[in-house]
């Protein structure tokens, strides 16, 4: 029978999954001109595992509701809430408002963190594949992991369109490969164009366990490349943003 | 509910009037069709492809997908939800009623797991996918079905929120007794009804 996927960790805990809370947003940061990072204070906090989601929810005041998740990006480490990195979608619903609406101070409803399979739990190595606003999730990882075991042969690898689309540009340090697919910065000698086999093999990470987000059509070749280079294809995890929000 | 508005904020996506009484609460209309799988695309040959019942059955059965295409195949056309949160209107596909298949190998207990060339499995009661409620699929808008979206074959149970319908399916195994699949043991609710919001653990 083509039962369970097999599972190289231990069985889920069985966690309480958050409820509706309003938390307060206390500091907004611009990581590029499409992309802001929201700290969100929280009256019910529990501990993320890295890689999980919040639920946000709107509500209007004649009632109308939208509800979209969103990543965490910061590590369960940062007690107290969490940090949500947005990319504006201009025909959305959720993410406008935050990026034009949302001051510090404002209050949102939020509900998490959930679901447990795009998650780190320690296990090593690590490849982390990331294309525009799919690092989030991978750099709560990588966060987290430079905070409790820097040893731990984790590698980002992270592809951009344009010079200023780059999230967390202060923080890729040598455990992260850039790559610039339209153009890159001036005077910009690392990586450019697509992800391919070739950048895949210089992060160094072999069959270990692959983390692969961004859009549908970035999982579709970057997940393609990890599993040329080796990997148990039960062994790479995906996540894939919808093309509205 | 506990009456939070949300400062400033004024809906930018109305969803026409006779559509509203059509969209469960939380969700939104998407006109696309969003791709969400948990790992690679899997390559499934029709000629490797088949679909299996087995477990508490009176007789295992398997189809090829020969065999698959000479039974009574239907157009379905559905609303379809996402439990990340959009929805999308008249959905067509074609395919063949789970009624079809199930009348072949009579079930003797009450309970499911699908499974999908990939790993993946999904967890439905018998009465879940009985008397009109659940097909195996082969078609979108009268084409093959696209690899991403589970292609060659995929589950189509439209009432439950869309990870029930096991993409790449393979088979089924009959049991005496529930047990949560692959989403349903990562946090997704173990029957999930979109009507009822029953997104997660617990809700």
């Amino acid at each position: 029978m083509g039962r369970l996927m097999e599972s190289p960790m231990p069985p889920v805990e069985q966690r309480a999954p958050g409820r509706w809370q309003i938390g307060t947003v206390t500091a907004i940061k611009e990581e590029t001109p499409r992309v802001k990072t929201f700290r969100i204070e929280l009256p019910m906090w529990m501990a993320h595992l890295p890689g999980q989601h919040y639920d946000v929810r709107l509500t209007a005041e004649d009632g109308y509701r939208a509800q979209r998740s969103y990543s965490i990006a910061s590590s369960p480490l940062d007690e107290g809430g969490i940090e949500l990195t947005i990319d504006k979608l201009e025909d959305g619903e959720v993410s406008p408002y935050f990026h034009d609406v949302v001051v510090e101070g404002d209050q949102v409803e939020v509900r998490g963190p959930f679901t447990s399979y795009f998650v780190w739990r320690g296990e090593k190595p690590v490849l982390l594949v990331g294309g525009g606003s799919g690092v989030v999730p991978l750099m709560c990882m990588l966060r987290h992991r430079r905070r409790t075991m820097p040893d731990l042969p984790m590698r980002l690898v992270y592809s951009v369109r344009h010079a200023d689309d780059v999230i967390y540009e202060d923080e890729l340090m040598e455990d992260a490969l850039l790559t610039f697919t339209r153009d890159a910065p001036e005077g910009w000698d690392g990586h450019r164009g697509h992800i391919d086999a070739e950048l895949i093999a210089e992060a160094g990470i072999d069959r270990g366990l692959a983390f692969v987000c961004g859009s549908n059509g970035f999982v579709e070749t970057a997940s393609q490349l990890v599993l040329d280079a080796g990997y148990d294809p039960q062994r790479i995890r995906t996540e894939r943003f919808g093309p509205t929000g | 509910m506990n009456g939070f508005v949300s400062r400033g904020f004024t809906p930018r996506r109305q969803t026409p009037e006779e559509l509203a009484d059509r969209l469960p609460p939380g969700q939104y209309a998407e006109s696309g069709w969003p791709v969400l799988t948990a790992g690679p695309t899997p390559d499934v040959p029709t000629d490797e492809w088949s679909f299996r019942i087995d477990g508490m059955v009176g007789e295992p059965k398997e189809w090829s997908w020969e065999e698959f295409h000479h039974l009574p195949f239907e157009t379905i056309t559905k609303d379809i939800h996402c439990v990340t949160k959009w929805s999308k209107f008249d959905a067509n596909f074609g395919g063949v009623s789970m009624d079809v298949l199930l009348d072949q190998v009579e079930p003797l207990d009450a309970y499911a797991m699908f499974y999908a060339y990939g790993g993946y499995t999904t967890n439905l009661p018998i009465e879940e996918i009985s008397d009109g409620k659940a097909w195996v699929v082969t078609e979108y808008d009268g084409e093959p079905l696209p690899r991403e979206h589970g292609g060659p074959a995929r589950m189509l149970v439209p009432h439950l929120y869309f990870w029930k319908s096991a993409k790449w399916v393979h088979g089924m195994t009959v049991m005496d007794h529930d047990e949560p699949g692959f989403w349903e043991q990562n946090g997704y609710n173990n029957h999930g009804d979109p009507w009822k919001e029953e997104r997660y653990w617990g809700d």
